[in-house]
This record gives C-alpha cells, sequence and structure tokens, in this order.
C-alpha cells in the first residue's frame, strides 16, 4: 500500500513539474487563436483577455519584423555554425598534437567563453566593436557592420563547443592514421580529409549539432552586439517591453517542429537502444542459461 | 607539413576575438574618452547602492539554485530509477523547452501573473508580477532544466549492483541513498550548480519582464550602464561592474572546482 | 512519421486558408476613407524606404497604400525610447532614412549633424500645419528647416475613477501611500525626471544639480509605492484595471480611455510637459525623394485625420481637425485648452549636463534593490 502511494506520489510530482515547464507555452498556443482586435488596430499586449477565436495571428506573424528576424537568425546560425565547425575541428587536430604545455594554455583560453556568463562575453563584443569602429572612423574607413559584428560573435561562442566535441573523439582515434595517409602519398590536405576526418565525423557532427543550438538560442550576446539588426531572441524582447507585444503564433511555429524534431530522434535513438538491449539480454539469458 | 599548423588558424581568432575582447573590460575600467584615470572605477566602487543590488542578486541566485537542487533532485532521481524507454522519453519531456526561446517563455509567464491567474483567483485589479517571489519563480522556471540535466546524467550512470551491495550489507534505502547515492551524485550536483547560480546572477531579462522594470538586478545594473544610458553607454561604469562580476564568477568556479576535486580524489564529505 | 508530416502539412494549409478567408471578411467590415484631400498625385518612385518609429505609431494601412501609390518597399521598424533611437541613429551604416525622434532629440541629432534640411518644394501639404504648432517646434528646431511635427500632445496623469476616490489634479496623488503598488512611473530619464522637479515647483529643464538631486531623492521615496516602472507596456496593464495611476503621454491616454471608459486623463496643475514627435530624413538617407513624398503623404489633411484615428495621438495638421468629429476636437486629452497649454513646457536639449540627470537616473535605478 504505502508502496504504490510513493509510486503514485512520484507521478503526481513529474505531473506537475512538466505542467510547470509546459504552461507558459500551452499559454501562448492557446492565446495564438485568439482575436486580439480592438477596433481596426491589433495589440497582442492585451495578452490575458479572450476576445473569440481567429487564425489571423498565423496569417500576419511573419509579415514584417517577426520575419525578418526570423530569416536573420536562421542566416546567423547557418553561416556561423558551419564555419565554427571547419574553424574548430581544425583546431582541434592541431591542438591535439601539441605539446602539453601550449595545448593547455590555448584549451583553458578557449573555455573562456563557455564558462563567462553570456552577458560579459556580450559587452567584451560590444568593447570590441566599439574601439574598432571608432578608430576606423578614425582612419577615415567604412565600419565594422551588423552582419560582421553577429557572425564575428557567434562563430566565436561556438568554437569552443566545437572543439571540445571533437577532442574526445580524437584521442579514440589513432595517432598514426594522419602519418599513415602521409607516408602512403597522401597530401597534408588529403591525409586529413580521407583518413582522419571520417575517423572522427560523429564528434564534428555533434559539434555542429551544438554551435547550431547556441547560435539560434542566443539572446543576451546579439543583444550587446547589434545596433540595427534583431535576431528573433532581440525582437522579441524589445516588443514584449513595446507597445504591440508578441504575436503568440509564435510559440507554436517555433514549438510544434521542434517537438517533431526531437520525438522523431530520440524515438529512433530510443528504438536502437531497445535493440540492442534485447540483443544484449538474450545474450545475457544464454550465458546463465535461462534464470 | 606537422599537423599543429591546423590549430593556427584558430589560434589567431581566439587571440582576436577571445582573449583581446577580455582586455576591453579593463581597458574601458581605466580609460574614459581616452584619459587614463580611475576616478569613474572607484565611483562606481564607492556607490553603495551598487553593493547592495549585488548582495540582492547574489541571494536571488542563491535561491534560485538552492530551489532548482530540491526540486530537480527528485525528478532526476525519479527518472534514472525508470524503465529505460520511460525515461528517455520523459527526459526529453523535460529538456524540450530549454529549446524553446526562453524569452518568448518569460513574456508568456508576465502574461499569465498579470492577468491569467489574478483572474483565476479572482483578483480583480489584482496582480502577482512585481513582487520578489514571482521573479524568484520565473527564474527558477528558466533554469531547473540545467539542474536536472547534469544529474540525471550522473544518477543514469551509477553503478547499480553498488546500492545492491549497500542493500545486501542492511542498509535501508534511506541510509543506501544518504551514504551511497547522494555522495556520488556530487559531481552532477557540482555541475548543476555551476550551470545555473553563474547565469541566474547575470539574468535581466527575468526582472526586466517580471519585476515591471522595479525588480533591478546586478544584470539590469550593466544593461542599463551599456545600453539606455543617454543612447551610447557609459563603458567605464559597466566595466567596473563586469569585474567585479568576473571576481564573482572566478570565487564561485575556484570554490566549485574544489567540491569537485574532493569528490574525485575520493576525499569522503559526508 | 511521414503521416504525422503530411497530416501537420495539411493542418498548416487548411490554417492559413482560413485565414487569409477571414481576412478578406475583415476588409468588407470597414469602411474607413482613405482618399486624397486634395486629389494628389504621386509619381512612382520605387527602392526602398526605411523608417524607425515608436511603437503603434501610425496606421499601417497607410504604409500599405503609400507602397501600392509609389512603388516603394516600406521597412519599417518600431522601438521604446529616444535612447534607443539614437543607438540606431548613430550605428556603422545605419540604414535608416525616416524617423520620428522628440524635440529634444531632434535638438542633439541637429548637434551632431544626422539630420538634412527638408525641400518644401517637395511637401505642398505642410500647409496644412497649424502656424502655432511651428511656433513651438521652432524653439528646438530653428525655422522649422529639419522637421515638420508628425504628432503631439502633454503627459499627464491616466487613472482608473473606480480605483481613485481623491480628486486627481496635482502629481503628488504619485506618491500617496494609499496606492501602494498601483502607481506606474515612466521608465525614462527626462521623463520620471520631469514629474519629480514639476511636483517641486521646479523646472523642468532644470539645470541645478541641487533640484536634481532633491527630485532623485524623492523618485527613490516613490519606489516603495510603485507598481513598476514602464513605456507602451503600461497601456494594456491600465486598460485592464491592474494598476490605478500612470504617468503616461496624451495620445496612449486616449487610446487606453477608449478601451476602457473607467479611465481618466489629467494635466496635473504645478505643470507638464508638451512635446512634439516631428518627422526628420536623417542626413544619410538614401531614398530623399521617396522619404519626401512619405513626409507630403502623411500630412495629407484626409490621411493625418485616419492616422490620428487610429493611433489616438494629437494630430498638429489644421485639415486633418477639420475632418474629425467632436469626439476628438472637444476632448481635453486630445485638444488641450489653452488654459492647459500655458501650464507645459517643451523639454531642451541639456547638452553636457544630461551627465547629471544619467548619473542621478543611474543611482535611482540603483536605490531599488534596498526599497524593494
Amino acid at each position: 500500500m504505502v508502496k504504490k502511494a510513493v509510486r503514485s506520489l512520484k507521478y503526481v510530482y513529474l505531473g506537475l513539474m512538466i505542467l510547470f515547464l509546459y504552461l507558459p507555452i500551452l499559454y501562448l498556443i492557446v492565446f495564438s487563436f485568439n482575436d486580439f482586435h480592438t477596433g481596426r488596430r491589433v495589440s497582442y499586449a492585451n495578452l490575458g483577455l479572450w476576445k473569440g477565436f481567429s487564425l489571423q495571428n498565423y496569417a500576419t506573424l511573419f509579415s514584417g519584423e517577426a520575419g525578418q528576424a526570423l530569416l536573420l537568425t536562421l542566416e546567423i546560425a547557418a553561416i556561423s555554425s558551419v564555419v565554427a565547425t571547419i574553424i574548430g575541428t581544425a583546431a582541434a587536430i592541431g591542438i591535439y598534437s601539441m605539446k602539453k604545455g601550449p595545448r593547455n594554455l590555448v584549451l583553458n583560453i578557449s573555455q573562456l567563453p563557455m564558462v563567462n556568463p553570456d552577458l560579459v562575453t556580450g559587452i567584451t563584443f560590444m568593447m570590441l566593436f566599439a574601439f574598432v569602429n571608432a578608430l576606423l572612423t578614425r582612419l577615415s574607413l567604412k565600419q565594422v557592420g551588423d552582419m560582421t559584428k553577429l557572425l564575428i560573435a557567434h562563430i566565436s561562442f561556438s568554437i569552443p563547443y566545437v572543439i571540445f566535441s571533437v577532442m574526445p573523439r580524437l584521442r579514440q582515434s589513432s595517432d598514426l592514421l594522419y602519418e599513415a595517409a602521409m607516408d602512403l602519398g597522401c597530401s597534408p590536405m588529403q591525409a586529413l580529409w580521407k583518413a582522419v576526418i571520417p575517423d572522427i565525423l560523429p564528434g564534428i557532427s555533434s559539434g555542429f549539432v551544438m554551435a547550431l543550438t547556441m547560435s539560434l538560442d542566443d539572446f543576451v550576446v546579439s543583444y550587446f552586439v547589434s545596433d540595427l539588426k534583431s535576431v528573433l531572441s532581440v525582437y522579441i524582447y524589445s516588443a514584449a517591453r513595446g507597445a504591440r507585444g508578441v504575436n503568440p503564433a509564435l510559440a507554436t511555429v517555433i514549438f510544434i517542429p521542434l517537438v517533431t524534431l526531437l520525438l522523431v530522434v530520440n524515438l529512433r535513438r530510443l528504438r536502437k537502444e531497445r535493440e540492442y538491449e534485447i540483443q544484449n539480454k538474450k545474450v545475457k539469458l544464454k550465458d546463465k542459461g535461462g534464470k | 607539413m606537422k599537423r599543429k599548423y591546423f590549430a593556427y588558424p584558430y589560434i589567431l581568432w581566439m587571440v582576436l576575438f577571445i582573449a583581446v575582447p577580455m582586455l576591453f573590460i579593463l581597458y574601458y575600467a581605466v580609460n574614459v574618452n581616452g584619459e587614463w584615470t580611475l576616478t569613474k572605477a572607484w565611483a562606481t566602487l564607492s556607490d553603495a547602492g551598487r553593493w547592495r543590488i549585488l548582495w540582492l542578486s547574489v541571494k536571488m541566485a542563491f535561491e534560485t539554485t538552492l530551489i532548482c537542487l530540491v526540486l530537480g533532485y527528485p525528478i532526476a532521481y525519479i527518472l534514472s530509477n525508470m524503465n529505460k524507454t520511460v525515461a528517455g522519453f520523459l527526459s526529453v519531456l523535460f529538456f524540450v523547452p530549454m529549446w524553446m526561446n526562453f524569452v518568448l517563455r518569460t513574456y508568456a509567464w508576465q502574461a499569465i501573473l498579470e492577468y491569467f491567474l489574478p483572474n483565476l483567483l479572482g483578483m480583480k485589479n489584482g496582480t502577482l508580477t512585481g513582487t520578489e517571489a514571482s521573479v524568484l519563480m520565473v527564474l527558477v522556471y528558466n533554469f531547473i532544466p540545467f539542474m536536472i540535466m547534469p544529474l540525471y546524467n550522473t544518477l543514469s550512470k551509477l553503478d547499480k549492483s553498488l546500492l545492491e551491495a549497500a542493500r545486501d550489507l542492511g542498509a535501508n534505502s534511506l541510509i543506501t541513498f544518504v551514504r551511497v547515492v547522494l555522495p556520488l551524485s556530487v559531481p552532477g550536483i557540482v555541475s548543476g550548480i555551476t550551470m545555473v547560480f553563474i547565469p541566474a546572477i547575470t539574468a535581466f531579462t527575468v526582472p526586466a519582464l517580471i519585476g515591471n522594470g522595479k525588480y533591478h538586478l546586478y544584470g539590469n545594473e550593466i544593461e542599463l550602464a551599456f545600453k539606455t544610458l543617454s543612447g551610447q553607454g557609459d563603458f567605464a561604469v559597466g566595466s567596473t561592474l563586469s569585474l567585479i562580476l568576473l571576481l564573482c564568477v572566478l570565487i564561485s568556479t575556484l570554490i566549485m572546482n574544489h567540491v569537485d576535486k574532493d569528490q574525485q580524489q575520493g576525499g569522503q564529505m559526508w | 512519421m511521414k503521416k504525422l508530416l503530411a497530416l501537420l502539412l495539411a493542418l498548416l494549409m487548411v490554417l492559413s486558408f482560413a485565414a487569409c478567408q477571414k481576412e478578406e471578411a475583415g476588409e468588407a467590415e470597414e469602411e474607413a476613407d482613405y482618399s486624397f484631400a486634395d486629389g494628389d498625385q504621386y509619381e512612382q518612385i520605387g527602392g526602398e524606404l526605411n523608417i524607425l518609429n515608436w511603437g503603434e505609431y501610425i496606421d499601417e494601412e497607410l504604409i500599405t497604400l503609400f507602397e501600392q501609390e509609389t512603388g516603394v518597399k516600406v521597412n519599417y521598424t518600431e522601438l521604446t525610447s529616444n535612447e534607443e533611437m539614437l543607438i540606431k541613429l548613430r550605428a556603422a551604416d545605419s540604414p535608416y532614412d525616416l524617423c520620428f525622434p522628440s524635440d529634444y532629440t531632434i535638438e542633439k541629432l541637429l548637434n551632431e549633424d544626422l539630420l538634412q534640411p527638408l525641400d518644401m518644394s517637395k511637401i505642398p501639404n505642410a500647409k496644412n500645419i497649424q502656424t502655432r504648432m511651428l511656433e513651438v517646434t521652432n524653439t528646438f528646431d530653428p525655422g522649422n528647416k529639419y522637421s515638420l511635427p508628425y504628432m503631439w500632445g502633454t503627459v499627464g496623469i491616466l487613472y482608473n475613477t473606480t480605483m481613485v476616490d481623491d480628486v486627481v489634479d496635482s502629481w503628488d496623488i504619485l506618491w500617496n501611500e494609499k496606492y501602494a503598488g498601483q502607481i506606474w512611473q515612466y521608465d525614462s530619464v527626462r521623463d520620471a525626471f520631469a514629474v519629480s522637479l514639476l511636483r517641486l515647483g521646479y523646472d523642468m529643464n532644470s539645470t541645478n544639480p541641487d533640484q536634481i538631486e532633491a527630485a532623485k531623492q524623492e523618485l527613490i521615496k516613490q519606489i516603495p509605492l510603485l507598481k513598476g516602472l514602464g513605456t507602451d507596456n503600461i497601456r494594456s496593464s491600465i486598460i485592464n484595471g491592474k494598476a490605478a495611476l500612470a504617468v503616461i503621454y496624451s495620445g496612449d491616454a486616449i487610446m487606453c480611455m477608449d478601451e476602457n471608459e473607467d479611465l481618466a486623463y489629467v494635466v496635473p496643475k504645478e505643470g507638464s510637459n508638451l512635446w512634439f514627435d516631428n518627422v526628420v530624413v536623417l542626413k544619410n538617407a538614401k531614398n530623399v525623394e521617396a522619404a519626401h513624398a512619405f513626409i507630403n503623404f502623411l500630412n495629407d489633411g484626409n490621411l493625418a485625420a485616419r492616422n490620428t484615428e487610429y493611433i489616438g495621438y494629437s494630430t498638429p495638421s489644421q485639415a486633418a481637425m477639420d475632418r474629425l468629429d467632436e469626439y476628438y476636437t472637444k476632448s481635453d486629452t486630445f485638444n488641450p485648452s489653452d488654459e492647459i497649454l500655458s501650464r507645459c513646457g517643451v523639454y531642451h536639449d541639456l547638452g553636457a549636463f544630461i551627465e547629471v540627470y544619467n548619473k542621478a537616473w543611474d543611482e535611482f535605478k540603483a536605490a531599488m534593490g534596498s526599497n524593494n
């Protein structure tokens, strides 16, 4: 009896916490079907007043600033994660073959963007670009624009994540691969491309996914770095404090694809794990002679 | 060509965009409009209001971390003891919100606390925003997945035979938990705390949106210095504030490393 | 999984289809008149026009109409404070052609040489603007060479008559402990300090450090009574009865009173701010022709009337006033009497002295740590 009560208590607790985590998302999704008209005006700021069912919010979702912000976010994420993966992978391969002293130094500095609060990373970039732009103006050269600033910042905070996901793979891979390929007549590039990269590919791809997530998720760094262009999260922050509020339909169009993607990936992984487990069990059963 | 050359483009990048920018915090703290001076930094340091805000922020971050740990540990523990398939599914459920834009979720909480909950509770002119409790709650909301994740990772890798051994030696489940599970999960606790505490000190969107701009924490103070003052930012004030912040980060990292090392060297904490 | 995706796609298609239908239905209901007052003809200009403006500060229908008339693609960005606007205008390769800064910010932009003089021959509709308006804007834009008024109004107190039973005629009520937790202060240096300075009987353009200090002390005393510091977000809060009193711009007040009958607006007896948001063309504007056409377009008597009805702010255009009904023209909020206006003054750019304000503002915010 007690055990049963404890067990059901467990599920109640898990359920409550899941409700807590999903309440704001559900709230936005429900209100994405609300009619936000007052007269001819549309104001999302009245996010507590149900006025009737409407699909208008979905029709107007990506017109104007929100659409531009979404495009910019995707653009920055795509470019920065590819560049960060290339530089980061090359860096990991290089750092791995360094001597212990310099290697530790480089690795420690690389950890800075991961250890530092985003706020500090953001303001350091803000000051760097302010300094550089003041210098460029004095030399009557063209200043660095928002797109460049955003890309440099995003690449910089993404590279360490790539390095630290590729390094463990390198440790598992054989040191001799590169030299062996060179001995067989490959150029350094070929050796890298044909021998080393395929071996560490899982590390590279997880590094790429990390870089992509970091870029898509970023708010603080972009907020401090850009003056003119807003990525999606920066747009949301200023709209949330502004007159019009944020179109809640945004939550639905982020949430549904996200959940679908994660479910697909995880179900596939789970199925694999399950098969693996069953195999294992069979082996064990055989070993133990059936228990 | 030696392999280490592959790292050179990155090392150049790292120096330019990771190491040098950090030095700008120092530079701008003592260089005001091209003049070397300590007056602004000193004025910032000697303002008692700022220290009170730092204290309030550290206190809020500490409470956030503690609540996240207390609420998150049971979740991680329950999940780690479940059938693997169910746990896998449920853990995904717990981590999905992390990928949803947190500013958007905080915005939703603002509406819930300003309109939905008060109206539900029959407070026609009442509201739940702008209070310490509401800011704290939304901070916990934002950070709890970051506490559950490392705890779950550690607990689910725990060697179950150790628990069986403890039970075989006559320990009841409470003693097993306190003497075996808890000490073994310290690495998870440590990384959970580091993932929550520092970001919580610097959070500025939650106080701004949930605290009605009245709950002004250390992150807001830095944001104000860099972003809003007269439209050009006061780098000297902001840099000095950031230096203090970095000092806090350093101290808490050192403490955490110390705890972690003790544990790894097999030192008994309990 | 594929089935699920197909299902989702189908759902999305249904949604967007239904949304389109709804939009058409919506258009049929409205019969607002968007014809040109003087039968203006616009030439095809083409290109893009980048506009920076405050939130909910234009009838979007006007943008669509302008795009149709001139073939110009309008990129419209919204923000919440003059300080933010300065950041964007000063930025490297700032793309903006046109923006709507307030009085003291125009002085600042002029001092920083960021504006270009308007070519009045391309803005014939400027004739619609009342001369008494131009007399005031003359004080911050000498000769009205660089800007034309877009909207104007006062700063005052918006309050909920069901929640406030005292007479509201003074800034003092914002320091009344009876309404603790129900008061919104404005989250902008100049506005918050103006309220506090005027209440103490000082000039809102004060450059006396002692007066600034006194005003700061009063603002700090007010912190425990505040619901919060806000800007545009104050509106929905007070419309929904979640606050009793708020410092607010007259145009916002009209919009709120439209939606909630219990609200009333007062310009306190100690005086207040008379403000102007003027339209300016930036010095490095790329589409100067489209910018001028847009300014002319906004000053069309009929369109200006539609615009002012939509956003609730007062128009400086006489031609528009002639087209508005009594609900607006008889309103003390929309069209303040001379008696009210005589109490009000305009903000001026304080030059380097703004640093004193900024420092005091920063100290006020820093004081929040101990007053909560």
